[in-house]
């Protein structure tokens, strides 16, 4: 999952503001690239409120036309899974293959299927 | 909490080619090779600015002008996804900033030389950003997915200013003589710091090997280094100039070129902070942080009492 780039930044050691020390709070930036395609996350930059993120993310993350639209969102506002319930987590997907297309035992003669 | 256990599910990630994210569990020395590593990385990309930004008011044309500027923006840009990567592992910038600042953390030796003339700006194009390069492009296969996910970034924008160096040379090359002489002059210089940027060579480099296991590096110093010198002694053809090297050879057996002896001492005395320019460097560092720290504060002191209304609107809604 990309989103967990800078999660880790979130781990405890964040003031209230996502401030550590003076620093400004971190934001994670999505950009999307053209109408029609998702935003997809791009990385993360420091940004002291939600119009400086999006102007700095504008510099650092679309110097070259990267994209038609940028999303910012301060990362202690993101929220990940954990990894290491991961097979917990995933795992009752695991035996139901019926939800696959190439679970069901077809003739070669069926067209346009 | 480490245990065998999550040692070896990490190794056996590293085995598969799976990338280690930052919320996985990782040893704490991959942790804090990867730290040193990338801070290091993005601090050379920001004092990297410096050389080049010497020439920026007296680029020869317009079109140089507007190339400079826009390379050392990139290499700006490429400080801060490399910060940003860093900070994934629980550093802050603060605290990488404090490190570069007090000279406990390094950055790139190179940066330590002067830009004495207007063909530097071809020399670092060409041998500075290419040596990088051939050390970047493996790096996007990084076992750590934000490093190799910012080397990819990287990678794609470096190309140009490897292109625009080049074709300073020829420009230079195909002139007058002084001219000519001006490029000769700067690729003497730059020559053998840029093959020194691979590093010691692999039997002083004792970090390497565990390096290599992690999957962080994929070749040796000396692999990389060899590679680049076997496409300098070629390239240097085009421009109708020559490597500062009497024992540069093609090697027929080898099937590479052959180079003379590096100057290690003069390597570990610019690393350790006896270069032409490494207190010049950090101090013109420290001090563009100190001039913006009213900034800084003006910022995040306006931004707490009353954050500006976002023109746009909230992406959902
Ligand atoms: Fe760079
Ligand atoms: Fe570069």
């Amino acid at each position: 999952m990309e989103e967990q780039n800078s999660i880790s930044n979130d781990d405890g050691n964040n003031s209230p503001s996502g401030a550590r020390g003076n620093e400004w709070p971190l934001w994670e930036i999505f950009i999307r690239s053209k109408n029609g395609l998702d935003h997809k996350h791009a990385g993360s930059l420091h940004a002291a409120d939600a119009e400086m993120a999006i102007e700095n993310a504008r510099d650092v993350y679309t110097r070259r036309m990267e994209g038609v639209s940028i999303w910012a969102v301060e990362s202690k506002y993101i929220h990940a899974s954990n990894p290491d319930e991961a097979s917990s987590l995933y795992d009752p997907a695991n035996d139901k293959l019926y939800r696959h297309p190439t679970f069901y035992d077809l003739p070669d003669e069926l067209r346009n299927m | 909490m480490h245990n065998q256990e999550e040692e070896k599910i990490f190794l056996d990630k590293i085995d598969k080619e799976i990338k280690i994210e930052p919320k996985d569990w990782m040893p704490e020395q991959y942790r804090k090779t990867l730290i040193r590593q990338i801070s290091q990385h993005a601090h050379s990309e920001i004092v990297g600015m410096l050389p080049e930004a010497n020439w920026i008011t007296r680029a020869p044309s317009l079109r140089r002008k507007a190339t400079l500027i826009a390379k050392v923006q990139d290499e700006a840009g490429h400080g801060l996804y490399l910060y940003s990567a860093a900070e994934t592992m629980n550093i802050s910038r603060d605290e990488m900033i404090e490190q570069l600042h007090s000279g406990k953390a390094k950055y790139s030796s190179i940066f330590n030389y002067p830009t004495l003339s207007w063909a530097d700006m071809g020399a670092i194009g060409w041998l500075v950003d290419g040596a990088a390069i051939m050390n970047q492009v493996p790096l996007c296969r990084c076992s750590y997915g934000p490093y190799a996910r910012a080397m990819i970034r990287i990678c794609k924008e470096e190309s140009f200013h490897q292109r625009q160096g080049f074709e300073i040379l020829l420009t230079l090359s195909k002139g007058s003589e002084a001219q000519k002489q001006m490029a000769q002059d700067s690729i003497n210089r730059w020559w053998w710091p840029s093959i020194m940027m691979f590093g010691p060579n692999d039997d002083a480099s004792p970090h390497s090997k565990q390096s290599m296991a992690w999957k962080i590096k994929r070749f040796s110093n000396d692999e990389l280094r060899q590679k680049f010198i076997d496409v300098c002694a070629e390239q240097v053809k085009i421009l109708g100039l020559t490597l500062p090297d009497e024992k540069l050879k093609w090697n027929e057996e080898r099937k590479h070129y052959d180079f003379g002896e590096i100057n290690w001492e003069e390597f570990w005395n610019v690393v350790n902070g006896n270069g032409p320019c490494n207190k010049e460097r950090l101090a013109a560092r420290v001090k563009a942080h100190e001039d913006g720290a009213w900034v800084r504060e003006a910022a995040a002191a306006h931004a707490k009492k009353n954050p500006r209304p976002l023109k746009g609107r909230l992406a959902t809604v």
